[in-house]
Formats: C-alpha cells, sequence, structure tokens
C-alpha cells in the first residue's frame, strides 16, 4: 500500500480553507457549481472528489468507501486518518455511483446534525440528465445537469428530502468541480 | 441576564495590554527569564499546567508559564486554547506504568516490598526551611549516583493481589468516553470521571480529597503505592499497521488502597481509588485516587452523603476553566441587569415608605 | 509494548523509537556523516497535531482519556520508492522530516549499516546512557533499612 502513497494537497491549511469555502458556497447556493484546488488525485478519484475528501473527512469522522473505490482507500485513510467503515455508521460515505441513500444515517429529529455528507463522483456536470432545484438559497428555480445518477434520482431525492430536517447532503463532484445539494432543495425533472 | 455592547475601551484596553506586557517584563535592568529557564527551573509549575491543560508540551506549558507571569490559570487557559487549533491524529495504546523507568516509588502500606522505597527528588524530608543562599546564583547541584539493581518494582496492587484481597483492576468496557468530544452526561463512568479529575483544579481536587479524611464519606485510605517516572507512549499508525514509540512522559501515578467490608456480591477486601496526572504532581495524585474512591460509592454499595461522593458535584465544578469563566464573567458589563436590579430595589423602598407613612397617620 | 501481536518488525520498532527521541541537531550530525543522502519527496507533512494518551482504570484495567501530548509526523519517499514515516513527541518539524528520512532510508540494504553506525547507534547509545544515568540517581534514593533491621 505505501509505495504507491502520493501527496495530499500541496499547501494543506490554504488549499483545504479554498476548498472548504467553495463546499460552503455550493451548499449555500444549491445547483452552482464551483471549482476546489487542484490535487493529485489517486485512481479512481478525480481531483474534486480527492479535495473534498481531504478537506471534511478527518480521523473523528468514520468514512463509508464504495467498494468500487477501495483502490483508493488506502490513500484516504493516510491522509484523513478517517476510520473506514460500515455504511450506517458514516459520517461521510463516498462513492462511483449513488449508493442507496436510506442505508445511510439522516440523524434524528433532535440531532439533525448527526447525518452522513454523501460524495458522489459523477461523469459530469454540465452534460447528462437536466434537473430543475428549488429551496432554500434559490430565489428562484435552478438548472442542473448531472451525468451519472441513475434515472429515478429524483424520486430517490424526494424520499430523502421528505425527511427533513433529518437526511442526507449530496456533494457531486467531476474534474476539479463540486456542486451540492443539501437535504433542503427540491429536485424534479427538467 | 443581558449584556450591554458599549464602544469606546478600545484605547483604554490597548493600553492596558501594553501595561501588562510591561508588568510582566519587569524591571528592565533584570535579564529576562528564558522559557528554557521555566521548563528547567519551574518545573512544578510546568507539570501543573500540563496536567490541568490537559496538553503533555513542556517548552508551550514553560512559555504559557511566562507569558501569564506565573497565572498558572491563566497559562492552563492558554494551553487548552491552543490545542483547539490542532488536529487530533489518534489516541496512544493504554500506557503501561507497570514499566515505568521509576524516578520515585514510595508504599505506605509495605515496608519491604519488592524492588525497595525509592525517593527520588522529593520534599517530604526538608524542614521547610527559607533557603538563603538561594539568593544568590550558586554551583549546579549534584546528585549522588548508585548502582540500580535491577531488581523488578511490581505494582503493589499486583502483591496484594496475588492473595486475593485486592480488587482487580477490571475489564476495558469498549471505547472510553471523551470530556474534549461529548458533553458530560450522568451518570458518569469511571472512565470520565478519572479524566475529569486528571485536568480537573488541583486545589479543589485536593479539598475534595481532604474533606473524605476528614469523614464526610471517608474510608480510611493508605498510600498503596505512588510512583514517578518516565513511561513510553506508544500509537498504533494505521499506515504501519504496528506500534511504535513517539517519545516518554513523565507521570505520576497513585494506588489508594481502602479496607472494603464487602457487600451482597463481593467479599471483604481492598478496594482502589486511582490518581494518574502528568508530570511530578503527587499532592494531585494522591487527592485524585482520594477522589475517585469516594466517587465509586455506588457501585461499591456506600451511601451517597458528602460532596466529594456526589458525582455531579464534583465533576461539574472541578475543571478550573469553566470556574474562573463563570466566577470572572461577573466582571462583564450587566449594566442594564443592575439597572432594573436597582429600579426594583427603588420601588420596594418606596412601598415600605408608604406602608410606614400610612401607619404613622393612622396613629 | 504490546504483548498480543507478534513484533512484525522489531528492527524497525527500535530505529524508530530512537529517531523519535532524538532531537533534530543530532539527526542531522549523523546524517551529515554519511555523504550526500538520495533526494526525498515529502509526502506528508511535517504536521503537528495530538495524540490523545490513554491510562488504564486502576493502572491495569480499561482505558481511559488522560490527556493530550503534542505530536509531528511526516511521511517521505526516496526517489527510490522507499516510503519513511515519523511520528515523534513535540512539535520539532525538521526532527520529523528527518527521522521520516532516516526511516526510509534504514529500510534500503545500502543504507542500514552505514546509518546504524552514524545515526542510530550512537543516538540509542546516548539515549541509554541518559536512562542510565537517570536510574543510577533513583538508586542513590533507595531506602537501605540498616537501622530498622538491626534494633528490631
Amino acid at each position: 500500500m505505501t509505495d504507491t502513497l502520493t501527496p495530499g494537497f500541496a499547501d494543506p491549511v490554504a488549499d483545504a480553507q479554498a476548498c472548504f469555502r467553495a463546499v460552503l458556497d455550493a451548499l449555500a447556493h444549491p445547483g452552482r457549481i464551483r471549482p476546489v484546488p487542484p490535487v493529485e488525485a489517486p485512481a479512481p478519484l478525480c481531483p474534486a472528489a480527492a479535495a473534498v475528501v481531504l478537506t471534511l473527512v478527518d480521523h473523528e469522522t468514520p468514512l463509508w468507501v464504495d467498494p468500487a473505490a477501495a483502490a483508493a482507500s488506502g490513500w484516504i485513510t493516510f491522509h484523513t486518518g478517517a476510520a473506514t467503515g460500515e455504511q450506517a455508521r458514516a459520517a461521510f460515505a463516498f462513492a462511483l455511483t449513488l449508493p442507496d441513500l436510506a442505508l445511510l444515517p439522516a440523524g434524528s429529529d433532535e440531532a439533525p446534525d448527526n447525518s452522513a455528507t454523501v460524495i458522489v463522483q459523477v461523469q459530469s456536470l454540465e452534460r447528462g440528465a437536466r434537473f430543475e432545484l428549488s429551496g432554500p438559497g434559490l430565489r428562484e428555480s435552478a438548472p442542473l445537469a448531472v451525468e451519472g445518477l441513475p434515472t429515478d434520482f429524483a424520486d430517490r431525492w424526494a424520499a430523502n428530502h421528505a425527511l427533513f430536517p433529518r437526511g442526507v447532503d449530496l456533494l457531486l463532484c467531476t474534474g476539479n468541480q463540486v456542486a451540492a445539494l443539501p437535504r433542503s432543495v427540491t429536485v424534479r425533472n427538467a | 441576564m443581558a449584556y450591554v455592547a458599549v464602544k469606546g475601551g478600545e484605547t483604554a484596553i490597548d493600553a492596558a495590554h501594553a501595561w501588562l506586557n510591561e508588568e510582566r517584563r519587569g524591571d528592565a535592568s533584570v535579564p529576562e527569564l528564558s522559557v528554557a529557564q521555566i521548563e528547567g527551573q519551574l518545573g512544578r509549575a510546568v507539570d501543573r499546567t500540563m496536567a490541568e491543560g490537559s496538553l503533555y508540551d513542556r517548552e508551550l506549558a514553560a512559555l504559557a508559564v511566562k507569558q501569564t507571569a506565573g497565572d498558572l490559570i491563566e497559562a492552563i487557559f492558554l494551553l487548552r486554547a491552543y490545542r483547539t487549533t490542532l488536529p487530533r491524529f489518534g489516541y496512544s495504546l493504554p500506557l503501561e506504568t507497570a514499566s515505568m523507568q521509576i524516578a520515585r516509588r514510595i508504599s505506605a502500606v509495605f515496608k519491604d516490598l519488592p524492588g525497595g522505597q525509592v525517593l527520588g527528588p522529593t520534599h517530604d524530608y526538608t524542614h521547610r526551611l527559607l533557603d538563603f543562599s538561594l539568593l544568590d546564583p550558586g554551583a549546579a547541584a549534584s546528585a549522588p549516583r548508585a548502582e540500580p539493581d535491577r531488581s523488578a518494582m511490581p505494582r503493589v496492587p499486583d502483591i496484594l493481589g496475588q492473595e486475593g484481597l485486592m480488587e482487580a483492576d477490571g475489564e476495558a468496557a469498549g471505547e472510553p468516553g471523551d470530556l474534549t468530544r461529548e458533553p458530560l452526561r450522568f451518570p458518569a463512568e469511571r472512565d470520565v470521571r478519572l479524566q475529569a479529575l486528571a485536568r480537573g483544579d488541583e486545589g479543589f481536587v485536593l479539598g475534595l480529597g481532604y474533606s473524605t479524611q476528614r469523614g464526610y464519606g471517608g474510608t480510611h485510605p493508605f498510600a498503596g503505592e505512588i510512583r514517578m517516572g518516565e513511561v513510553a507512549v506508544e500509537i498504533l499508525p494505521p499506515e504501519l499497521g504496528f506500534a511504535i514509540d513517539i517519545g516518554d512522559i513523565v507521570l505520576t501515578e497513585c494506588q489508594m488502597v481502602n479496607q472494603f467490608k464487602g457487600s451482597k456480591t463481593a467479599p471483604p477486601q481492598f478496594t482502589r481509588g486511582y490518581g494518574l496526572v502528568f508530570g511530578f504532581n503527587e499532592r494531585k495524585a494522591m487527592s485524585m485516587a482520594l477522589v475517585d474512591r469516594a466517587m465509586r460509592a455506588t457501585e461499591l454499595g456506600e451511601d451517597v452523603t458528602a460532596p466529594a461522593q456526589n458525582v455531579e458535584f464534583v465533576l461539574y465544578h472541578s475543571d478550573n476553566i469553566e470556574a474562573t469563566g463563570f466566577v470572572e464573567h461577573l466582571k462583564l458589563p450587566h449594566y442594564v441587569d443592575f439597572q432594573s436590579e436597582l429600579q426594583n430595589v427603588r420601588r420596594m423602598r418606596a412601598e415600605q415608605q408608604r406602608v410606614v407613612e400610612r401607619k404613622e397617620a393612622a396613629e | 509494548m504490546t504483548a498480543e501481536t507478534a513484533d512484525p518488525d522489531p528492527a524497525r520498532r527500535r530505529w524508530m523509537s530512537v529517531l523519535a527521541r532524538a532531537g533534530a541537531a543530532e539527526i542531522e550530525a549523523g546524517l551529515a556523516m554519511c555523504g550526500p543522502l538520495p533526494p526525498h519527496t515529502v509526502i506528508r507533512g511535517p504536521e503537528g497535531g495530538l495524540v490523545m494518551v490513554r491510562g488504564r482504570i486502576g493502572g491495569g484495567g480499561g482505558p481511559f482519556n488522560l490527556g493530550e501530548m503534542t505530536v509531528t509526523r511526516c511521511t517521505v519517499r526516496t526517489a527510490d520508492g522507499r516510503v519513511g514515516h515519523a511520528y515523534v513527541a513535540g512539535r520539532d518539524a525538521r526532527q520529523a522530516e528527518l527521522a521520516a528520512l532516516t526511516d526510509a532510508l534504514m529500510q534500503h540494504p545500502d543504507w542500514t549499516d552505514r546509518l546504524e553506525r552514524t545515526v542510530v547507534g550512537p543516538l540509542a547509545a546516548v539515549q541509554e546512557a541518559a536512562k542510565a544515568d537517570r536510574a543510577a540517581k533513583a538508586a542513590g534514593t533507595k531506602v537501605q533499612f540498616f537501622a530498622m533491621q538491626t534494633t528490631r
């Protein structure tokens, strides 16, 4: 494992702060696409997914990694110190295809923050299925195109949205870009 | 409670800080203290700052002592604040105090215990007379050396444990609680209680320990063993897959032994209170062990009658940073609060006056 | 020491423990005697952080969180692909990087003996001597109950 290790952020503090800001902007403005600082990502992670994982995940946030992305687990563990474990206890989940959101922690009504943040790597945030987003943070409905989500995504998201204030938040990563769907947002097929 | 935002103090505050710095430096004709001097020559202040700051780093603790001109609670506050800026890499493996490199090890219950009584650098036998020779710089002192006999120094509980007269240490019950991550909840288990005591205020823990000796919930304690010295810290980094030493820390440990009459489930035996603190601080380790034992009252089927046995009382008041925050916040402007109190008192006074006047008029 | 698991790499554990207790200047002085070192890339750190130190309830029971300590860690890779790690108590970034570099080189057969002679061996000897001196001071304060035995 150790001989495949590559570095994390070039400037760990400044890059992590810039990436955190990008994620914050993305969550505050659902559908807005934000660039993140570059990172030499290990396969099969895209740079944005690698950057978001480095920024958000640490030793004290249990992480679930999609078995399809297992090749990058060593890199993730090395740089974040996160314990990778079961889906049902994850604070963060990383996947190459949308996992069953119902299997991830949705928090409780008293502590809705005890829920998972799901980082999904997609093929594109420019091409693909078109959605219309509305809800908090959006004065008017906003468009979002995603290639790499399941065809019934809008229905799956509706089930998650219905749990509010419980539910998971979704970060979509591709290339060096990130977009976010907080649990509060409504997603319609456009 | 209400606070009023008031502006206009900036200049006064800047001047106060400047004066604080001048005060800390003191007489400029006297050489300035270096952090290394504090680290080397005010070791007990450094130890206390690390223990209650809950951060083992001698240089940082010495810096905090310098910065606060020796106000140790303020220094502890600085260490607590500093640690919040750092990521946590992980947890050590549980320390093996049994393999401590002993600098001091005494027992008040066995004179001829295996490994012997090692006094170490103790004040115990000094006459507590001021040493006026220290007014002038002197030559470096040097301690005599002797050939170590390399005999094992078993822990006293293990010696009595062989006879079955000492309660066992007990088994691990999963991940221990962590006060720095989760808020205090009751009933608090012994792992959390020990963490709170280890970082608790020395004076508070000493006072409570003393209270148990004076009859407030006391059992008759013996200092089974006190040991001080260096212990290796090991961690298990996932990228290595095996445990490595990262260095040594100085610890003081106390095993306080108490007679126990027995209960429905346990035979008559000795029970123990446990103390473990960063650095060389025997007073704190002993006090901690007394209070640890007192807080086990419910577990051992004893009546909870005294402050030291009251887990909530002890844990809610042992932290000197929380305590100083709440006591000292009274300095903050309470102008509006006080205005309303003032009006209240004036109104009550006026009412009382009217009652008196009416009475006089009636007479 | 952890008794439960067989020790997978006692030699490496030893040199890592020696390097963790050595000052940056000491390691640097030893390395300087080895001639030019192969270039290395830092993969992680050196970065400062904390380790929560755990005690045992009663001294031998279940774990409890005693308090934290400062730790600096670093991981480097040498040109031939060997990865060296360091976790050292305290806040000396230079020490952590040099310890990680030494750890990487020590795994290389060409370097093991040379570095053992100039870096690890001498540092271990210094540390052993300091430890022995502390033990001798402690032994000097060991009570010999002569009087008690003769008057009893």
